[in-house]
């Protein structure tokens, strides 16, 4: 018994276990993301602002539901929900784009991702997929309540499922604010270092581009008013939903120009999209 | 099998840049010392070695794979210990190891155990669950270490490991090398612009030079020659520099200390006597390897 006691320095050992592949990297690299969007294992301070976003929601949510099934009114509908709660989203965007971005640029650990075989490419679009995740999570919850509300409101199992249905396709609207906020937010918050500095100029973006639709929306031109949507991010996005969804978001009026909103979206989260992965093939080299 | 092998390797930046020019080199496994002045071209090279930069012209292998094509295989067998911080401050080291591991691969939980076992080997199990942010300069190269080890690679890339260490920390981080190097069976490349460091735990220096080879060699090759003996006395310096060089010994000049080649052991003898007999305060005396410094001093002397 004269080992009780004493501590073996086993010495080093050699790992012969699995090494995954391409998609187990970015799957936890998506999930660290989310995490973090959320400033889950991060400290208190993290949390403050995400959390606040989501609490916002979900209360709105929960009122909206408790007017439903109090008087039957439907104040809002699922694909109002994303739309008229989008000052929410550039907040969101604001803060959890810096986290997930330019606190890596801050902090130089950037080379320790890119000498492994994680490819720059993949770790931008997983920290862009977080993100646009992390968005439409919040919306799909607070939609998800508006329904549960609404299943015990509305009479026969039709019914349910048209609900349903709605509530599927609000959740799929939210997911086209994430795509296009997120996209523009992780590309912008991905060339600055400072997470201050860059949440600043988030909302500058989104919100500075709202004066130059409100000059455009008045000009004495049908064309120019229909076509001023497009300058914003949130009422590209409102334009979008009126003419996929045939919704009256009374957002913007889009004419007939309804395509071009569609093609402008897509278009700018490629774009942004693409920029974003060039970015970081040079941050690779640098 | 070859560690690392370039053949006519080139790196330009542009027009104007050159950070590597023509190189070829070729080193076996081993502790590899790779030193240079600062700008010699010693990241440009280990950037292209990690497949992060490719060359403008050449081929490099890795551990027998080119990193041009293969880069992610390359990466998935090295460890890269970068230059620069790197570290965010608000993680625990055990958090950053871990998420790390996983990025090289590592399921969830061989990650976890892996990086415990790391931040063990560079000592700092104790503290590994305190925020990097609260660390010293000497804990946070260990944590840089330890990430390069946790998903156990056939190579370390270190670039200049003791950067802003106190001297023992530099001691600490060299035995370290040492260890990893010997014991764990790892190979290890050693960027330095601090020859005197890292020539006591190579197994075989690189040299570069404004991107050129200086030197390749195994470091016994290296200095086996040039052990001289290093005089200091506390006046009377030029005295004694006059008195030797009468007994035929040829000696030189390096600040205040005389150099002299050590040929026998009663080169010794010599020096003292000499010194005895002009009565002069002795100061210091002892062999040293002909450092590795002199092939860089070679090279200045041969541009002027």
């Amino acid at each position: 018994m004269s080992d009780v006691g004493v501590i073996h320095d086993i010495g080093y050992q050699r790992y012969d276990g699995p090494r995954l592949g391409r998609r187990y990297v970015f799957g936890s690299l998506f999930a660290h993301g989310f995490r973090t969007a959320f400033g889950l294992g991060r400290g208190a301070k993290s949390k403050i602002f995400p959390w606040f976003v989501t609490g916002v929601v979900i209360v709105v949510a929960v009122v909206l539901m408790a007017i439903r099934a109090q008087t039957g009114t439907v104040v809002l509908t699922y694909l109002q929900f994303p739309q008229t709660l989008g000052l929410l989203i550039v907040l969101f965007c604001a803060v959890a784009a810096p986290e997930l971005v330019s606190r890596d640029l801050q902090s130089g650990v950037l080379p320790l991702y890119f000498s492994r075989p994680l490819r720059p490419s993949d770790y931008g679009l997983a920290k862009l997929a977080a993100l646009v995740a992390a968005i439409t999570a919040i919306f799909a919850a607070g939609e998800v309540i508006m329904f549960l509300g609404a299943a015990f409101t509305v009479k026969g199992f039709g019914n349910i499922f048209d609900e349903f249905q709605d509530m599927l396709g609000g959740v799929a609207y939210s997911a086209v604010h994430a795509l296009v906020f997120g996209s523009i937010a992780i590309l912008v918050a991905s060339l600055m270092k400072r997470r201050a500095v860059a949440a600043g100029a988030l909302v500058a973006i989104f919100v500075l581009t709202t004066p130059v639709f409100g000059v455009l929306a008045v000009l004495p031109s049908t064309t120019a008013n229909q076509l001023s949507g497009l300058v914003s991010p949130g009422t590209l996005v409102g334009g979008v939903g009126d003419w996929v969804f045939q919704e009256q978001s009374g957002a913007v009026d889009i004419g007939p120009y309804g395509p071009l909103y569609l093609a402008v979206a897509v278009a700018l989260v490629v774009g942004c999209t693409g920029l974003l992965l060039a970015r970081y093939r040079k941050v690779a080299k640098a | 099998m070859t560690l690392v092998a370039t053949q006519s390797l080139s790196k330009t930046y542009g027009d104007r840049v050159t950070a590597l020019s023509d190189l070829t080199v070729s080193v076996e496994p081993g502790i590899v010392g790779l030193v240079g002045a600062n700008g010699a071209g010693k990241s440009t090279l280990i950037k292209i070695l990690l497949g992060l930069l490719p060359p403008t012209s050449g081929q490099v292998r890795v551990l027998g794979l080119d990193p041009t094509t293969d880069a992610a295989e390359v990466r998935a067998r090295v460890g890269y210990l970068p230059e620069n911080d790197c570290l965010p401050p608000d993680l625990s080291a055990a958090e950053l190891v871990t998420h790390l591991g996983r990025m090289s691969g590592l399921p969830r939980t061989a990650a976890r155990e892996r990086a415990s076992e790391a931040l063990r080997h560079v000592g700092l199990y104790e503290e590994r669950y305190r925020q990097v942010g609260g660390y010293s300069t000497g804990m946070k190269q260990r944590v840089k270490l330890a990430q390069a080890l946790v998903h156990d690679p056939d190579l370390l890339l270190l670039d200049e490991p003791t950067n802003g260490l106190d001297p023992a920390g530099r001691e600490a981080m060299l035995a370290l090398i040492q260890r990893i190097g010997t014991d764990f069976g790892i190979s290890v490349v050693v960027c330095s612009h601090l020859l005197g460091e890292v020539e006591r735990i190579c197994d075989h220096l690189v040299a570069i030079d404004a991107g050129r080879l200086l030197r390749s060699d195994n470091i016994t090759a290296m200095t086996k020659t040039t052990d001289v003996l290093v005089v200091e006395v506390s006046e009377g310096t030029d005295d004694l520099a006059g008195r030797l060089a009468g007994l035929h010994l040829p000696v030189s000049r390096e600040g205040r200390a005389l150099l002299v080649p050590l040929e026998d052991d009663g080169t010794y003898d010599r020096i003292l006597t000499a010194v005895a007999e002009l009565d002069l305060p002795l100061h210091r005396l002892d062999q040293r390897r002909h450092r590795v410094a002199e092939l860089f001093s070679d090279r200045e002397v041969a541009n002027v």
